[in-house]
């Protein structure tokens, strides 16, 4: 916005009000407030008479105390800020950074480490799992095998000891191929 | 009886699940922190542009020879590092043991360096940034002094992060944010190489393309920047005078060597874990080809933020300036802008000189500022760090850049752990009494016990002294007898023979003359040099002193003589293992040939061994 005649006169008040609340004292007017030197920078001075008597001003250190005490109120009215609007002389106090009950870092920290634990733990009793399933498997196997040597020997089906046991039966078309050869 | 169906693992030996997978560890263990902290840095000093000349032909006759020889070597031979040099020739046995305590050398320091990355990380996540503004001092009158004289970012870096001694010799105190940080690191390492390649090929899936997708994402946001593209002209902008300095053409062939992380002894891990008829030549090219890509790629979003950081810095100067002119004069509200800022200053100055000069204005250069480059921690914790502040919702990006970092070298940690852990595996004493995961978690509780040293106040210096002395000179030595052992003892015919059985075509001439001829005096050049230049400057270090009358300069200081006795020892150590290994053997022979009774060493034969 451009600084105008209206915002000169936006600022008398705010500076007035400002005295107000100070000093209590519910007499300071506009007109009581005086600026000077304003050049197109927008930089002047200004002074506040004081509404007694209309010649003296107030010291500057009243001004000041007064101004400090409401900064929050005249940057507000201004749409400004501390660092937009500056009174030489009255420097602004920083405010302290807020700091959380605990640092945020160390919960995020508590969050990763907690899910790296979880993730190991997992690793671990899954490989213990499968390495007692592995050993229990190995076992049933060799038991198998053991098993397998007591069993009788097979073949086709039939248990070897009866297929001994007869006496070979001689098959009739075989015995009678002799004549089908072609002697030599 | 049959064997039980569905047994993958004919000869006890693990595998990648897919070549995918494989091909992914590779590249993830070559693209680390080197690709974005250390190669936009060479290319910014050394010419920008014109760089590329001497680190293309580096990569094309020492980079990729060396890479297919170690995936061929350990493919072929199916073994960890140790095993595989001493399956070469026993004579040749302390390079695969020079090899081994390298990784174990690294995977130290290398996780503290990730530790600074979580630090970094978990304090993202406050508004405002920890590392944005300054804290108050005791009385609430103004700031922190040490804070004050250097930038909230300096600050945060070396006190609030490493509280760092202004001396190598202070130790300082264990400092137990980084402790807990690097607990948490380790933790995350063993919970990923739990069961070796079982688990990191799970995870590699995750830190190899992760980075990618934030670089992409930087990528974009950083070309929106205002002040990217002079950053990039800055990087890019060729100067080819800068090819005649020796200095250029050393950089380009050490940073092609340790950013495809040659000589660890985690590639020849990484392929023994592959299927013996795998095509090792065209592994070999890609994974060389996807780093030198990624560096490339890396550096444009990386730079262009650091345009972006100049040109702010610039700006502020300038309305610095422009504030107390206006006062001073009394002016209105933007009668000086940035664009006719020269103008006006040189009218004034016409017009009111004394009143000009009595202002004090800083002159402001946006090629001084652009001119302030970084490398490594300086670039990802001080600068960056510092750009990400003037970017519209920094946690976001801070956030982002920094698990990027993290992934990075997550992955290149697997490759350093399994280059440790595979020879381990392969001693049958320690193999059958312990579970992989008792072993993989043993390694790493050792790791993280011996790097709380470098969570002294004192241990970013220590890490730098690692770095510099046992993360390159030794890297040379080792890859130098690498090459030479496999091409003159073992014989490049022979090592020819064994390539072909794997990949089905006989090595072309390239690889002939850079194994057999190029590659090995290449190496020998730049270890001559690199040690020349080494012992040409007094090894010296830069201390943060806030005492130091230059503060926030940093302070040189010479190492101490013990200090110096340290970095030889790490230097030397991992290379005194060949020849000691060497006459070992040699004296075992020659007490052997003497003995008549002994039975002459059968012909040893390379098969692949079953392990």
């Amino acid at each position: 916005y451009a600084w105008d005649a209206n915002e000169e006169y936006l600022f008398k008040a705010v500076v007035a009000f400002a005295m107000r609340r100070y000093s209590s004292k519910s007499t300071t007017q506009i007109s009581n407030v005086l600026l000077c030197n304003v050049t197109d920078r927008v930089s002047f001075w200004f002074v506040v008479t004081d509404s007694a008597t209309n010649a003296t001003t107030v010291p500057g250190s009243e001004v000041e105390a007064a101004i400090r005490m409401n900064r929050n109120r005249i940057n507000s009215a201004f749409l400004l800020s501390d660092q937009t609007l500056q009174f030489l002389k009255i420097s602004s106090t920083i405010s302290p950074p807020v700091e959380p009950s605990t640092p945020v870092w160390l919960i995020v920290f508590g969050v990763v480490l907690c899910l790296t634990v979880a993730g190991i733990i997992f690793l671990i009793v899954s490989g213990i799992q499968r390495r007692k399933k592995k050993n229990k498997e190995s076992s049933e196997r060799e038991d198998f095998e053991e098993k397998c040597e007591v069993t009788v020997t097979m073949e086709n089906g039939i248990p070897c000891e009866t297929l001994d046991l007869k006496a070979g039966h001689i098959n009739g078309v075989y015995a009678a191929d002799d004549e089908r050869f072609a002697s030599l | 009886a049959d064997a039980p169906p569905g047994n993958p693992k004919e000869d006890g030996r693990p595998k990648w699940d897919n070549k995918f997978q494989y091909i992914l560890s590779c590249i993830g263990f070559a693209v680390g922190l080197g690709n974005v902290w250390r190669f936009p840095y060479l290319c910014q000093i050394h010419g920008g542009g014109a760089f590329l000349i001497p680190y293309f032909i580096a990569l094309v006759f020492e980079g990729i020879p060396l890479l297919h020889l170690e995936l061929a070597l350990g493919q072929r031979l199916r073994r960890g590092s140790i095993g595989a040099w001493h399956a070469v020739s026993p004579y040749l046995g302390g390079v695969g043991i020079g090899s081994w305590l390298l990784s174990v050398l690294i995977s130290l320091y290398y996780n503290t360096v990730l530790t600074w990355v979580m630090w970094y990380f978990i304090n993202s996540f406050q508004e405002p940034l920890p590392w944005s503004v300054c804290p108050l001092n005791e009385n609430r009158t103004g700031f922190n002094e040490e804070c004050y004289e250097s930038t909230a970012v300096n600050y945060f870096w070396y006190r609030k992060t490493l509280n760092i001694t202004p001396d190598v010799t202070e130790k300082g105190t264990l400092q137990w944010w980084l402790v807990l940080c690097l607990a948490a690191c380790w933790a995350i390492v063993y919970l990923c190489t739990t069961r070796g390649i079982e688990t990191t090929g799970k995870a590699i899936y995750v830190t190899a393309i992760f980075p990618y997708l934030v670089l992409t994402i930087f990528l974009i946001h950083g070309l929106t920047l205002p002040g990217a593209t002079e950053g990039l002209a800055y990087l890019f902008t060729p100067n080819l005078n800068i090819l005649k300095n020796p200095r250029v053409w050393l950089d380009a062939a050490t940073q092609i060597f340790f950013s495809l992380s040659l000589a660890f002894g985690g590639l020849i891990a990484f392929s023994s874990y592959s299927s013996p008829k795998n095509d090792c030549e065209k592994d070999a090219v890609t994974v060389a080809i996807v780093n030198c890509l990624t560096s490339l790629y890396a550096s444009i979003p990386i730079f262009s933020v650091l345009g972006f950081k100049a040109t702010t810095g610039y700006w502020d100067c300038l309305d610095r300036n422009i504030i107390s002119i206006i006062n001073k004069f009394d002016l209105p509200e933007q009668s000086i802008t940035r664009q006719n800022y020269t103008t006006s200053i040189r009218l004034l100055n016409i017009s009111h000189p004394e009143k000009i000069a009595a202002l004090k204005l800083k002159s402001c250069n946006l090629q001084e500022f652009l001119d302030q480059s970084v490398s490594g921690t300086g670039l990802a914790f001080i600068a960056f760090t510092q750009a990400v502040i003037l970017m519209p919702a920094p946690q976001a990006w801070a956030i982002l850049f920094f698990t990027m970092l993290f992934s990075l070298g997550l992955s290149s940690m697997f490759g350093n752990i399994e280059g440790v852990f595979t020879p381990l595996l392969e001693i049958k004493i320690i193999s059958k009494s312990i579970p992989k995961e008792l072993l993989s978690g043993i390694i790493c509780l050792i790791s993280f016990l011996t790097a709380l040293c470098f969570t002294l106040g004192s241990g970013s210096y220590w890490i730098d002294i690692f770095d510099s002395y046992a993360g390159s000179l030794p890297l040379l030595v080792i890859a130098f007898f690498e090459m030479t052992g496999i091409a003159y003892v073992y014989k490049i015919k022979r090592f020819s023979e064994d390539v072909k059985w794997m990949t089905g075509r006989k090595p072309n001439l390239y690889w002939q003359i850079t194994w057999r001829f190029i590659s090995p005096l290449l190496l020998l050049i730049v270890f001559v040099a690199f040690v020349t230049l080494q012992i040409q400057k007094s090894p010296s270090y830069a201390a943060w002193n806030p005492k130091y009358e230059y503060f926030p300069m940093k302070e040189e200081k010479v190492y101490p003589p013990w200090v110096l006795a340290i970095c030889v020892l790490l230097s030397v150590l991992p290379c005194i293992f060949v020849p000691l290994v060497a006459i070992f053997h040699l004296i075992k022979q020659m007490l052997r040939s003497k003995d008549p009774s002994s039975v002459p060493p059968a012909v040893f034969s390379c098969q692949g061994a079953n392990s």
